[in-house]
């Protein structure tokens, strides 16, 4: 009974195979892109979790000398003096991390992953300095075989890529630093035998700031959009599978009354699905590392820029998503299924055999649907109003676009009827082809809702990062006032260029900052001069009168936005700093920065942090003589390229990283709308063979198989246009929450949001392009029927 | 072989609840023909369907082939329509996206009963033979409601239920069916209870009776 009754419900695929290739298609689509994201959060946290584990020595507390100068002769005195210390030599060569360390003397806190895999000869090779562990991607890198010649390179799975472990003796000789060390590691299970020595100082380690928080909204953002993506394509899904339900439904009556139990049935449409499911799963899975594997390269560019994440650019396959990907195209399937499953298992068998329209199609259902629409759009206003946190926002968003979706519809009907209504005046055609539109509206809703949703979110993300990019470019050049940047290796160096300068340039800023607990956070302050460039530049959002005065006389602080809004610190408010609070008396914007940050007057911050040697500053000058200074400067003081960076390079740098932070997102966008295009292509092809009984009539009646074709085709594109104006309220509504409620819970800004009415017209042609692309081909086998195929719509009446 | 003992049946309308079948009994031996009659909503084939196990009584008894209806549940009556019975419907309800072969053999299929000897007999005598692989779509309406009582015979039910399997059809077409259709129940040795607005095919069975607002009116023996 089984196998005759599955290979009777299989034979309705064998029949409409492009049925089951748009069902499969839609699954396959939906499960990679949401498989796709879920593999790069994969492979970044894997990153962070290696980052986390290499960097144990990073947990230790540390000595370091005062005047930044620390050799191996020095680690030697205080060992035989019975210090429990470890030295560390770290530095970068050729893009790598260079880590030295002491295997013998190493505190076995410091986890140093890939150690313990070494044999005895490997480990006297490393001991020797002939051997370092890489991570395996890194060791493919260009250039890397260069840095690391004459040193044998053996892979350690364990290693963040880019990062090279070595013994000291080898990473003095990469980094050219011959007996220097750039720490001591303090045993944390072995007491201190006294005081430090004079000229030494112990750095407590900062508790790590954990690279999987910082980026938990960066991940967030991308598993939003992967599941936007997969609701889309389990809009194809449910279109193809309702359809194939309703066409079945005959025949399930003919298996209840030829003898089939309506559990078995129920069980066996149910292992159909499942069956699918897990096929459409597999290419899913097999597309979804294609994706992830196209977008990690820009992704790991943005975590690097954005967080200083060494993320590899290559994807790795893991078990974890695979299964994930599979769990994701079953629950789909089952969600897109559910309700058809329940008829079947509740079907009388004495049920109407005649294809009822779709659920949807039903005005009380419609009218039903649009209710729950408005439902969800109050929830969403509740959750906008009464919510906070980042959960309050994304589900402002489920509940502003599901609720939108589901509205859709049934405001459709509407502005169809009223232009139907005009249209009797215009002649029968006209008439014809609104009432038409009407009739398909039911078949075509649900792939029109996936467009909806596309286009809505190629609207709110295209707003969203137009607005971030006009603030960010203008923030850039308040922030970076100065033209150009120089940073000193020693404060010795640092006068002598201070003195050298002064007369050759319009200022000389200091820079100096700090790294501290802000307010239980971690965070910097910085101190700077009392000059026109802040004055006249620093983007500030709120300020007291006054404000630089009283910065200036150290009696008020600067803080940043994020500080503000986390800390609830507005105006006037008091900031507990070390050495004393002070009332805040500024609000800055600090795009890109996810930490707090205070910044206070430069004599005040001298005297609260005497340690801190000033190294860095910011030149005034015109900028016509930037270059030639610049090449002076290295020239005189020896000074290496990346000790002077000017005006231009930090924009484009800062402009580099941002626009590859957006790729990822626009990529997926515009993935998005292709799978919205292939939904409206799912429902026309699928629609295509009943439409024959509502066109052959007309045909009979005069009009030729192209003009019919024609009208098919625009009658597509204008809901599809329809589909559009709705879509841009909903997408800027999409935007005005990504700026004002999840930017701000993610990263702590706010941005100024901006319409780009360009950007619209791009929208509209999108979306006449996706339906006129989805109808083109339905329209073209219009065409080219026979007219015996036609006609047979009339035989067939009995 | 068909035991129906006083059986009543209402449905729920706007108007409340309408009577169908008000105390209907009869009964039908094995290899007897039986053709039930009446206006249309007199409730024939709201019998048909509670003898197919398709519908619960709301009093009364049936029995087919010695099994008692009221103590199956679904599963219980989905087994005897598969085992014990064969439907014909006028709509025919083939399954569409199965070949003309696959038809004709599914229910046998279902019962676990399939004899390629007797299909094949069943498609020649039927004049199906040479259309086994064509699909329902292609076939014209009286080829189709032939592949439907080929499909209701080769599983050799006990009990074949016929409603209005000639509805569809125009007259020569009809009389052709049924010819076809009384000679292979003949030939199967099973019993038959055929719903029909014709008095004309009626006569053709061993049996008739009436039924009136949802009463057996009128007993006619041949």
């Amino acid at each position: 009974m089984i196998r005759a009754s599955l290979a009777a419900l299989l034979s309705h695929w064998w029949r409409h195979p492009l049925q089951l290739a748009m069902l499969l298609a839609g699954l396959a689509l939906a499960t990679g892109l949401w498989s796709g994201v879920q593999a790069i959060n994969a492979e970044a946290r894997a990153a962070y979790t290696r980052a986390e584990t290499v960097l144990g020595q990073d947990q230790l507390d540390r000595i370091v000398a005062t005047d930044g100068r620390l050799t191996v002769a020095r680690f030697a005195e205080l060992r035989q003096a019975g210090w429990p210390v470890s030295p560390l030599l770290e530095g970068r060569r050729a893009g790598l991390r260079i880590l030295g360390v002491e295997p013998l003397t190493l505190p076995r806190a410091a986890a140093v992953p890939g150690m313990p895999m070494l044999g005895s000869d490997d480990l006297g090779e490393f001991l020797a300095g002939r051997l370092v562990l890489v991570a395996p991607e890194t060791l493919d890198r260009p250039g890397v075989a260069e840095a690391l010649a004459g040193l044998k390179p053996q892979a350690a799975p364990d290693l963040p890529p880019m990062t090279v472990l070595a013994d000291i003796a080898a990473a003095e000789t990469l980094l050219g630093a011959r007996g220097e060390v750039t720490a001591l590691l303090i045993d944390p299970g072995r007491p201190l035998p006294g005081p430090l020595p004079s000229g030494l100082e112990r750095r407590v380690a900062v508790a790590d700031q954990g690279l999987a928080r910082l980026t938990d909204s960066f991940h967030l953002n991308l598993t939003a959009f992967g599941f936007l993506a997969f609701a889309v394509g389990i809009f194809i899904v449910h279109a193809a599978i309702g359809l194939a339900f309703e066409q079945r439904r005959p025949m399930f009556r003919t298996l209840r009354a030829l003898g089939v139990p309506a559990r078995t049935l129920g069980g066996l449409v149910l292992a159909e699905l499942l069956g699918f499911a897990l096929i459409a799963g597999l290419f899913g899975v097999g597309l979804g590392y294609g994706v992830a594997a196209a977008l990690l390269p820009d992704v790991a560019a943005t975590l690097g820029g954005l967080y200083g994440a060494a993320v590899p650019g290559v994807l790795e396959l893991r078990a974890g998503w695979i299964v994930a990907g599979l769990g994701m195209a079953v629950a789909g399937t089952l969600a897109a299924a559910g309700q058809g499953l329940w008829q079947v298992w509740r079907l009388p068998p004495l049920a109407s055999a005649t294809p009822r329209a779709w659920a949807v199609a039903a005005g009380a259902t419609r009218r039903l649907q649009a209710l729950c629409g408005l439902g969800l759009l109050t929830l969403a206003g509740g959750a906008l109003g009464f919510g906070s946190g980042l959960w309050a926002g994304f589900a402002v968003l489920a509940g502003l676009l599901l609720g939108a979706a589901l509205v859709l519809p049934g405001l459709m009907a509407l502005v169809l009827a009223a232009a139907g209504a005009r249209a009797r005046a215009r002649g029968v055609l006209s008439q014809w082809f609104w009432a038409d539109a009407r009739q398909q509206l039911p078949g075509l809703s649900l792939a029109l809702m996936a467009l909806l949703l596309a286009l809505a979110a190629n609207v709110g993300v295209g707003t969203m990062v137009g607005s971030f990019r006009a603030t960010f470019t203008g923030w850039l050049d308040q922030r970076l006032a100065s033209e150009l940047y120089l940073t000193a290796e020693t404060p010795a160096e640092a006068a002598r260029l201070r003195e050298w300068l002064e007369p050759r340039v319009l200022a000389v800023l200091p820079i100096v900052s700090t790294e501290t607990n802000l307010l239980g956070q971690p965070g910097d302050i910085y101190g700077i001069a009392d000059h026109a460039t802040y004055r006249d530049h620093w983007p500030l959002l709120s300020a007291l009168p006054e404000v630089w005065e009283a910065v200036a006389r150290g009696e008020a602080a600067l803080i940043n936005e994020q500080l503000s809004r986390r800390a609830g610190l507005g105006l006037g408010a008091v900031l507990d700093l070390p050495g004393g609070a002070l009332p805040v008396a500024g609000v800055y914007s600090d795009y890109g920065n996810p930490s707090p940050q205070a910044i206070i007057g430069l004599e005040a911050f001298g005297t609260r942090f005497p340690e801190v040697q000033v190294l860095r500053f910011a030149l005034r000058l015109p900028a016509t003589e930037v270059e030639a200074l610049a090449t002076i400067l290295r020239a005189e003081f020896g000074l290496r390229e990346t000790a002077i960076v000017d005006q231009a390079g930090i924009k484009a740098f800062s402009l580099r990283v941002f626009e590859r932070t957006f790729a990822v997102t626009g990529a997926l966008n515009t993935l998005t709308l292709a799978v919205a295009a292939l939904a409206m292509l799912a429902s026309l092809v699928t629609l295509s063979a009943s439409r024959l009984p509502q066109l052959a009539p007309v045909w009979a009646m005069g009009l030729t198989q192209a003009g019919l074709a024609g009208l098919d085709l625009a009658r597509t594109v204008m809901l599809a246009l329809l589909t559009a104006v709705a879509a841009l309220p909903l997408g800027l509504a999409l935007a005005w929450v990504l700026l004002a409620v999840v930017n701000v819970e993610a990263f702590g800004w706010r941005l100024p949001m901006q319409a780009f009415p360009g950007d619209w017209l791009w929208l509209f042609a999108a979306a006449g392009l996706a339906g006129g692309l989805a109808a083109l081909w339905p329209a073209v086998t219009l065409m080219r029927r026979r007219p015996a195929d036609l006609l047979r719509v009339f035989a067939n009446e009995r | 072989m068909l035991h129906v003992n006083d059986v009543r049946k209402s449905y729920p309308t706007a108007e409340g609840l309408v009577s169908v079948l008000a105390g209907v009994s009869l009964d039908l031996d094995a290899g007897q023909s039986l053709a039930l009659t009446g206006e249309s909503g007199s409730g024939k084939s709201t019998l048909l369907h509670l003898v197919a196990g398709l519908d619960a009584v709301d009093g009364g008894t049936i029995s087919v082939a010695g099994t008692a209806l009221e103590g199956l549940d679904d599963k219980g009556r989905a087994e005897l329509r598969r085992d014990r019975i064969g439907l014909v419907f006028q709509q025919f309800n083939l399954i569409p996206s199965l070949d003309v072969g696959a038809n004709l053999a599914f229910q046998a299929r279902l019962a676990g009963r399939h004899d390629r000897g007797w299909s094949t007999h069943l498609a020649e005598a039927l004049g199906l033979a040479g259309l086994l692989n064509r699909y329902p779509e292609q076939l014209s309406g009286g080829q189709q409601q032939r592949v439907a009582i080929g499909r209701a015979l080769a599983a050799r039910p006990a009990l074949i239920l016929a409603d209005e399997p000639t509805g569809n059809l125009d007259e020569a077409s009809g009389d052709a069916v049924m010819g076809l259709m009384l000679g292979l129940v003949a030939k199967a040795g099973a019993s038959l209870l055929m719903v029909t607005h014709s008095e004309r095919l009626a006569a053709r069975l061993d049996r008739r009776l009436h039924l009136r607002a949802g009463r057996l009116s009128d007993r006619v023996q041949p």
